[in-house]
């Protein structure tokens, strides 16, 4: 099946097997490997990726779902450098491991897209659905609530 | 043990510059950008094979047959595997598995066969199609019914298995390894006692659920050699365990290449050796064709180690005064089906069952048993979490039983330095005291808070821990430290970067005493072949040994730096120094060469020649001081741990007295880092551990069936902390004890810091409710019933 699909600015024409998942698509037909194969069923939240401005699991996405849509990763956010909010990460020493840290990059990015300001609750909330076994999410929340007050400014 | 600080470390102007420092992760971009590389990311071109497993349905059967040749003619099968292909035993301390099973499967999941297919979805969809005739037979799935009398020996053939000396199995049982300590005389102790407490405490398993699962892509090349990419704690074990149970195919260690880029935790599931070796002996069939085994999260649960579980039984004898004179601590752990790695950890236990008190009479017995579930093996805390959640509780009730307040009565006992250990070797420098202070104060230990709601109770709780890094006597560390043109700085060494910022602490030791900082250094991931040896990254060691390989690499290169300055400018050596990235002189104030200079290209003499050129360095560390030659019926003779960690956690928290649930408001937890490298890093052990830590006995929980299959190998119904599963606040605390042969005084924090999450929340909800709970975890279900049965007796 036909696959027309916009990943990180550029323009991809696909065949794929109706069975593909967006996750696998992504990493072994276009090569962006920041989303990472976690657990497959939605548990995790490391194969976050935006899908026209709002987070998904592209592991729970058939590719064909995502056909005639726009796809932004880590990848794409980085390009001219790193955000406020990474670099508040980087600074903070937010991350041990790093591998929950693209969808948990993605998924506070959404958060402060719509909510400039948010509480401690806010980004517990938004963070909910990526797992982290390393840091105990407080340097995360933190870097988070900081970026949030830089927006305010 | 030896006191003598082995390396010259000190800076010109006596004040640390770049350790002690919260020095930015030298890996933070990487992690942050997504630019960072896991073996899964990694491209291996259009040759790429994936492999699947056939996996036992049964916890104990025997093998009758194996029927490949539906599979053989699938789509897309390049080749299948089965324990014929590969009789080799392998094993980190013990050897008693095989790469595929035998003729005996021992678990729900143990391998039994591997598909190697030109797609994933092809090897999957072929293994589905293999036909194995088992046997079945009945399992042994608790550890005191495998040690019962007359039980089925799950290892016959036990007494024949090649095993490290520091290893007692017990021929014609299922016990693998029996640890004794016997100090003192514990009998007379107990008769002599004021009070003496006796309980059962059980503990059950737990999943390291790091994020990344395991993968490894092995490659076996025309030339006989085998190259292994894996996500693993452990390069050159790994290199060496393959080595050895592949031997047979001629293969040497020269001839083995691990390659091990950043890796997305461990938590100890990734140290030695597991699903790997199915990749690597995989991949000799396939020459030329590199192979690909990844696990689903469901095998990440069900077939790589597991934390084991155990059923305590602890004794203790104290005097009035408070004293504690006697302690009895039976340990029987729920080893499971090979214990190659994990009859270490029941090993280490069983040396330190006493916990981190002063104790003159000790009865210690630690057995590993064979039972018929998944593998034990390493985890954060590598027994010292399981044991410590008896003894912690049991602490608090006797300091009740004899109305002595919980704290001082842990002050009272706590091991200083110089006390004798269990098997009578010295302890070492401790903050152990500052850390129970500090831990009290911050939960203002003694002060009762009640609720302003009418329905939650308010309770406190503290517990101790101690951990020392389990390790054989002889583990060792190397680094090699080269510098570039621009007076930059490349280090190669073979711990992993787990994500404990093991690169970064490496980076600030060599910057402090090169003067270089950080941001200039960088700490490449290992490659056998050219990073040079380290033992493996776990026991918490490597801040500590691999550090005091880079230490010693640095100075190496300083000296090799004040030479070149020697030989072109005649200052004596030992007038010279290193200051923001410059040779410097004491007797010449106007002398200040920069580095960039001439590390590379050497200083220009006054005839137009050259002396010097690249500044390169090697370092190594072992300890010398230790041995695991003790008598097996006492535990008596050796040095067998290098030293250990100390620390305290505390705990405030708020009950539903209806519904039980648990709402962690304050934790803190002191640690003696000895000195804290990075400060902002120790933290993040902290933070990170007491997290880990509060899951476990929160509501994580391993739940089997009555046939031994794991019931719960997910996300959703094995539940880990997500960002809402975190105590309202946590306050991280340092104690600095130098550690006197640690690098700049540290020693490891990075398992301890989730010894004392398990006791500290029984003791808290004691505290709270009045009810004792006795095996972990403890849910909110569980303290629901306890309050029924309270208010009802
Ligand atoms: S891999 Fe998609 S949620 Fe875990
Ligand atoms: S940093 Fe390791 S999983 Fe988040």
């Amino acid at each position: 099946m036909n696959l027309t699909i916009k990943v990180n600015g550029e323009d991809w024409a696909l065949d794929v097997a109706p069975a593909d998942v967006l996750l696998d698509v992504l990493r072994e037909r276009i090569g962006v490997k920041s989303p990472k194969i976690g657990c497959e069923r939605g548990d995790c939240g490391s194969c976050t990726v935006i899908m026209d401005g709002r987070t998904v699991r592209s592991c729970l996405i058939l590719a064909v779902e995502a056909d005639g849509h726009e796809i932004t990763t880590v990848e794409g956010i980085s390009y001219d450098g790193m955000s406020e909010l990474q670099t508040l990460f980087i600074q903070n020493n937010s991350f041990q491991c790093g591998f929950c840290a693209p969808g948990i990059v993605l998924s506070a990015t959404e958060l402060l897209d719509n909510n400039p300001n948010p509480t401690r609750h806010d980004v517990q909330e938004a963070l909910a659905g990526n797992l982290c076994r390393c840091t105990g999410y407080e340097p995360i929340i933190d870097a988070v609530l900081a970026a949030g007050e830089g927006g305010s400014e | 043990m030896t006191t003598d600080y082995p390396f010259e470390a000190k800076p010109e102007s006596g004040e640390l510059k770049t350790v002690g420092t919260s020095a930015v992760r030298i890996d933070g971009l990487d992690k942050v950008s997504g630019a960072a590389e896991f073996v899964d990311d990694m491209d291996f071109g259009p040759g790429l094979l994936h492999a699947a497993i056939v996996e036992s349905p049964h916890a104990y059967a025997r093998i009758v047959s194996i029927d490949t040749s539906k599979a053989e003619a699938a789509k897309g099968v390049v080749r299948i595997a089965t324990g014929k292909d590969f009789p080799y035993k392998f094993g980190m301390y013990m050897e008693d598995r095989y790469i595929f099973a035998q003729d005996y499967v021992r678990f729900v999941g143990e391998q039994v066969a591997g598909v190697i297919a030109r797609s994933h979805r092809e090897a999957v969809q072929a293994a589905k199609l293999i036909e194995v005739e088992y046997e079945v037979l009945t399992p042994l799935l608790d550890p005191k019914s495998a040690v019962a009398d007359g039980a089925e020996l799950i290892h016959p053939d036990l007494e024949d298995y090649t095993h490290v000396p520091w290893f007692f199995p017990q021929t014609d049982t299922n016990i693998a390894h029996l640890r004794k300590i016997r100090k003192g005389d514990t009998e007379k102790a107990f008769a002599e006692a004021d009070y003496v407490l006796e309980d059962t405490y059980e503990v059950p398993r737990y999943a390291h659920c790091a994020i990344e699962p395991h993968v490894t892509v092995s490659k076996f090349d025309q030339a006989d050699r085998l190259t292994v990419w894996t996500a693993s704690q452990s390069p050159h074990t790994q290199r060496h365990l393959f080595a050895e149970a592949l031997a047979p195919l001629g293969l040497t260690h020269k001839d083995v290449r691990v390659i091990t880029p950043y890796v997305g935790g461990g938590f100890g599931g990734k140290a030695g050796v597991s699903m790997e070796i199915m990749g690597a002996a995989m991949a000799t069939l396939v020459k030329g064709r590199p192979v690909k085994l990844r696990w689903t999260r469901e095998q990440e649960f069900y077939n790589t180690y597991q934390r084991q579980g155990v059923v305590a039984e602890l004794k203790v004898g104290v005097m009035n005064d408070g004293t504690i004179t006697a302690v009895e601590h039976k340990l029987y752990w729920d080893a499971g089906a090979y214990v190659e790695y994990g009859a270490n950890v029941v090993n280490a236990a069983g040396l330190s069952a006493t916990g981190p008190y002063r104790v003159p009479n000790i009865t210690n017995d630690s057995l590993c048993i064979y039972t018929n579930l998944p593998p034990g093996g390493p985890y954060r805390g590598f027994g010292y979490s399981e044991f410590h959640f008896g003894l912690e509780s049991h602490m608090d009730r006797i300091a009740e039983a004899i109305g002595m307040d919980a704290v001082e009565f842990r002050r009272k006992n706590a091991i200083v330095e110089g006390d004798e250990l269990a098997y009578g070797a010295s302890m070492n420098p401790s903050g152990m005291l500052e850390a129970i202070d500090k831990t009290a104060a911050a939960i203002d230990w003694g002060v009762e808070e009640e609720s302003d709601n009418p329905n939650t109770v308010i309770g406190k709780g503290i517990a101790l821990f101690w951990k020392a890094p389990a390790m054989p006597p002889n583990s060792s560390s190397a680094s090699f430290l080269k510098f570039n043109e621009d007076g930059s700085i490349n280090i190669s060494v073979s711990g992993m970067e787990l994500g404990q910022g093991y690169l970064t602490v490496m980076a600030q030791i060599a910057g402090e005493v090169l003067s270089v900082p950080v941001e200039k250094i960088r700490v490449e991931t290992p490659d056998t072949d050219r990073n040079p040896y380290e033992w493996q990254t776990v026991a918490s060691h490597v801040t500590w040994s691999s550090g005091l390989a880079v230490e010693k690499a640095a100075i190496e290169a300083r000296g090799k730096i004040f030479d070149v300055i020697h030989q072109v400018y005649g200052y004596e050596d030992d007038s010279l120094y290193l200051e923001d990235e410059a040779v410097k002189c004491r007797t010449d104030e106007s002398f200040s060469k920069p580095l960039r200079d001439f590390v590379i290209d050497g200083i220009q003499t006054e005839d137009g020649t050259w002396r010097g050129g690249p500044i390169v360095a090697s370092g190594k560390f072992m300890p010398e001081f230790t041995n695991a030659n003790s008598d097996p019926e006492t535990g008596q003779g050796g040095h067998p741990n290098v030293h250990y960690t100390v620390g305290a956690t505390g705990v405030v928290l708020e009950i539903d007295k209806d519904t039980g649930r648990i709402w962690v408001r304050k934790a803190a937890l002191a640690v003696d880092a000895g000195r804290a490298i990075n400060p902002d890093l120790v933290n993040g052990q902290i933070t990170g551990g007491l997290v880990q830590g509060l899951a476990t006995v929160l509501y994580e929980d391993m739940r089997f069936d009555e046939n031994g299959k794991l019931l719960n190998p997910n996300f959703t119904d094995y539940k880990i902390p997500t960002a809402f599963d975190i105590p309202d606040e946590i306050i991280p605390i340092i104690v600095e004890v130098p550690q006197p042969d640690g690098p700049f005084g540290a020693r490891g924090v990075g398992e301890h810091t989730m010894i004392g999450a398990a006791p500290v929340i029984a003791n808290a909800v004691y505290n709270a409710l009045g009810v004792r709970i006795k095996s972990m975890p403890i849910t909110q279900e569980k303290v629901a019933m306890a309050i029924i049965e309270k208010s009802e007796t």
